[in-house]
């Protein structure tokens, strides 16, 4: 009964915003600029060290990773992102003047960036981690922008979003920019290193490494006190973990060279990237110049070190520790390492290794159903891999063993049951 | 989209195995302390003698250690011997969605194509003598049907003869075609289905949807019985590309724009 008044309540604030939203954008107008004024920015626009600089802005961002689709045509968007609100179509960003951003100016674009709008002032939503990017610089942006125009246009109409009622009125959104987006290009602090400052610009702005390593509460916000703290990620399903190195958090004990060699060649001596972190290394990071990649490191190595977890009181072995044990010695040590110690360089170690200990097992378990290689990077170009068990094992074997990898040599973490691998076995892979 | 199955308990055998070939034991006997610790596994290569089959370890626990399918599952197909450039188109119609089978497609998906190419080419130099497929008891009548649209197609439905594309002795044709001898019932009738219902599509023209489309299901049923259950032939290297009698229809010709005729 509460709930269904709670409910009650919000779709009626919901319309009430809708009505609102429509008032204010019905007339929805593109805003044009004079064609002279127009043609002196193109000019400018075409300078080929600006184009240079924004490609390599633009791999930062990850942009084409969004805007293309798979096997499709880069920038020309396509790809449904899911969220739990519904599915969104990352749009065209190539320069055709029909279904692309042939049209835009700069101002136009500056506003999609920055203030999370569309060129006829409609809201757009959030899964564009334009929470984000509003922190990037207008001279950034302008590089960007250049960059995106001088890609040859591809003729490719958008697709509607599909999101269920009220998320699918674009102005429903207005609540949830007032609680969870504040706009405001990255101010430096001057208390820091300018390496730090550039880190922090990097880390919160264009590399958008919060919108995966926070946690979202229900309605898809991230709260400032969570920032980089770890999170599920809605839909996916994968864990991004709390990217903290100092005690108490997710990466604690990886130097700068551990998180400088993950971002450029997909693996370091402390893990390999997997999963979603597969790709941003392979689109995005493995493309960051040593000097980027470096700030980066130095920004995460100041994160404050964070409250202890609770001290496992309850810790106990899983009962099944000796059949994960065997299954281990059969199934993994031959690469792995009797002792979890990895081989370096070809295998990651699994004890203290940060994926196998998260708080949730939920890594380690697609880890060993998914198998799999190290993304190709230039700096790793012929990865080594791990067979996918997902048809070797039954769900209790992978509990078992997966248990075992958390639970054995220094690793203590908490158990994870058959049923969790079950429902993980049934998760698509994006 | 596409998830994974239950587990089959057919393989668990095969990683046992698998963890024995030698280049895998090798590599620790040998210590990896030789190898330098930190950045990349490239460090790696420098001091080992390459041992591909030990990179490629995901491929063998599915395709076999060298890559000749396994014994328990008739629907993963064999890659050892097969057309290097064929191998590698296939890798890449699996990241870019023209194929499917999700665990396939996670395990390739941040691989780059020059990588993707030295894996095609490792299996495709691989020689591993092939296994006689089961296949299933069917009419003689259908096995004649079989036979005929193998070695002469169906002119009055417009099916020109699975030798005149995939070469006389079917082991395929240098550098693209693969070949038919020593599939399974299982994965050929996959593979015919997949052609009808749009869930494999090629890259390039589409000759095998043209064809699958013409066939009638029991067409179907019947050219995958009788190929199954042929001995594969001694030699099974594909031909030369000049070997080939027939030339391909213009509508199999890629750069034709593989529109369908
Ligand atoms: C996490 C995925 C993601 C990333 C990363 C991403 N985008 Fe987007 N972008 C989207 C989605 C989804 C939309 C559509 C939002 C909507 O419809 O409300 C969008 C919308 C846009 C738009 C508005 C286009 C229009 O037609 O309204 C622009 C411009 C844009 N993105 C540029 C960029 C740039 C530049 C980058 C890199 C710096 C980038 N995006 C990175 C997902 C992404
Ligand atoms: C043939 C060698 C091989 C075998 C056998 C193997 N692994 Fe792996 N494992 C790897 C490689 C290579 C990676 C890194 C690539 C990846 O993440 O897929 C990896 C990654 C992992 C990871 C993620 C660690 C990280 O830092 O990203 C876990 C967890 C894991 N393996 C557990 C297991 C378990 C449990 C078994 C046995 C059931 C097993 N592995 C068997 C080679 C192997
Ligand atoms: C699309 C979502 C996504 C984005 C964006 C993202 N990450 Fe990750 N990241 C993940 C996931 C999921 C994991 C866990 C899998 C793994 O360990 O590779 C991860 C793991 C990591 C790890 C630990 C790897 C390990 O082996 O334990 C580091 C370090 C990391 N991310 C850094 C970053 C940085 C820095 C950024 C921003 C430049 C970033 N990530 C952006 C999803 C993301
Ligand atoms: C989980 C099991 C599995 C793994 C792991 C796996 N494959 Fe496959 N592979 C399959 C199946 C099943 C098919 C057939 C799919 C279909 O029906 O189209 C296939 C098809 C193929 C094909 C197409 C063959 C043809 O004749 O058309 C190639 C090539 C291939 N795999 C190569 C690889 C390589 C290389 C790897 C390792 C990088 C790999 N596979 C890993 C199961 C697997
Ligand atoms: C017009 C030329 C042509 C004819 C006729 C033809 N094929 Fe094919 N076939 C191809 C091509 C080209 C491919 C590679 C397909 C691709 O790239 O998707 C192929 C692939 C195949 C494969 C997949 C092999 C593998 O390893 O995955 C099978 C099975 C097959 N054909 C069966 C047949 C059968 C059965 C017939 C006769 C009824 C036939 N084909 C007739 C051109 C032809």
């Amino acid at each position: 009964m509460k709930r269904w008044w709670r409910r009650g309540i919000l779709i009626f604030v919901l319309l009430g915003m809708a009505l609102l939203g429509w008032w204010l954008f019905a007339p929805g107008c593109v805003q044009q600029m004079p064609p002279a004024q127009l043609e002196a920015e193109a000019a400018k626009l075409r300078a080929p060290a600006l184009i240079a600089r924004g490609e390599y802005l633009a791999a930062v961002g990850d942009c084409a990773a969004c805007h293309t689709e798979r096997g499709g045509q880069r920038y020309a968007g396509g790809r449904v992102l899911a969220t739990p609100f519904g599915d969104v179509p990352a749009p065209n960003i190539t320069p055709d003047p029909e279904t692309g951003i042939g049209r835009w100016s700069f101002e136009d674009f500056w506003r999609a960036l920055h203030e999370g709008k569309g060129r006829r002032g409609e809201p757009l939503y959030p899964v564009f981690s334009y929470t984000s990017f509003t922190k990037v610089t207008r001279d950034d942006a302008l590089a960007i922008f250049a960059w995106l125009k001088s890609l040859p246009p591809v003729h490719q109409p958008d697709r509607a979003p599909r999101l269920a009622f009220p998320y699918s009125v674009r102005s429903s959104l207005l609540a949830w920019r007032a609680l969870y987006f504040k706009p405001g290009v990255y101010r430096p602090d001057p208390a820091r290193s300018p390496e730090w400052n550039r880190g922090a610009y990097l880390v919160q702005g264009l590399g958008h490494c919060n919108e995966c390593h926070t946690t979202r509460n229900a309605w898809g916000g991230m709260e400032q006190d969570r920032h980089l703290a770890g999170g599920t990620i809605p839909v996916q399903d994968w864990y991004a973990p709390d990217l903290g190195t100092q005690p108490g958090g997710g990466l604690a004990g990886w130097s700068s060279q551990d998180i400088v060699d993950l971002l450029k060649t997909g693996q370091s001596a402390r893990g390999v990237a997997f999963g979603p972190m597969a790709d941003v290394v392979r689109n995005s990071t493995q493309h960051m110049s040593d000097v980027d990649l470096q700030a980066v490191a130095v920004y995460l190595q100041a994160l404050p070190a964070r409250a202890p977890a609770p001290a496992p009181a309850t810790y106990t072995q899983a009962a099944s520790h000796a059949q994960g044990g065997e299954l281990y010695a059969r199934q993994c040590a031959a690469c792995h390492g009797k002792q979890g110690e990895g081989a370096p360089g070809v295998y990651p170690p699994l004890d203290g290794n940060s994926s196998v200990t998260a708080p949730t097992a939920t890594n380690a378990v697609r880890s060993v159903l998914l198998g799999g290689f190290a993304p190709a990077t230039v700096g790793n170009p012929r990865p080594y891999s791990m067979p996918p068990f997902a048809q070797q094992l039954s769900d209790d074997e992978v509990a078992a063993v997966v248990n075992y990898i958390r639970q054995s040599w220094s690793n203590r973490a908490s158990a994870v049951w058959p049923a969790e691998v079950g429902r993980l076995r049934h998760t698509p892979v994006d | 989209m596409a998830r994974f199955g239950r587990p089959a308990r057919t393989r668990v055998t095969t990683m046992a195995a698998m963890n024995s070939s030698s280049p895998l034991r090798w590599l620790l006997r040998a210590g990896v302390a030789v190898l330098a610790p930190g950045a990349g596994a490239a460090a790696a290569a420098t001091d080992v003698p390459d041992p591909m089959q030990q990179r490629v370890a995901a491929c063998a626990s599915c395709h076999g250690a060298r890559g000749e399918g396994l014994p328990g599952d008739a629907k993963v197909p064999r890659l050892a011997g097969k057309p290097a450039a064929y191998l590698q188109q296939q890798l890449a119609s699996f990241q870019s969605g023209r194929r499917h089978h999700a665990a396939m497609e996670y395990v390739v998906r941040q691989l780059s194509p020059d990588y993707l190419r030295q894996i095609a080419e490792y299996f495709a130099a691989q020689q591993v003598p092939y296994r006689r497929q089961a296949a299933p008891a069917v009419a003689a009548a259908a096995m004649q049907r079989g036979e005929q649209l193998v070695r002469h197609g169906d002119p009055s439905r417009g099916v020109p003869s699975c030798a005149s594309c995939h070469g006389d002795t079917l082991t395929g044709v240098e550098p693209m075609m693969p070949g038919l001898a020593g599939l399974s019932y299982a994965y050929i009738d996959a593979q015919l289905d997949a052609w009808r219902t749009h869930q494999r599509v090629a890259d390039g023209p589409g000759c095998m949807v043209v064809v699958a489309n013409r066939m009638t299901g029991d067409d179907v049923a019947a050219v995958a019985a009788w190929l199954a259950s042929q001995p594969p032939p001694a030699d099974m290297h594909p031909v030369p590309a000049g070997a080939q009698r027939e030339p391909l229809p213009g509508w199999c010709v890629p750069g034709n724009g593989g529109v369908n005729p």
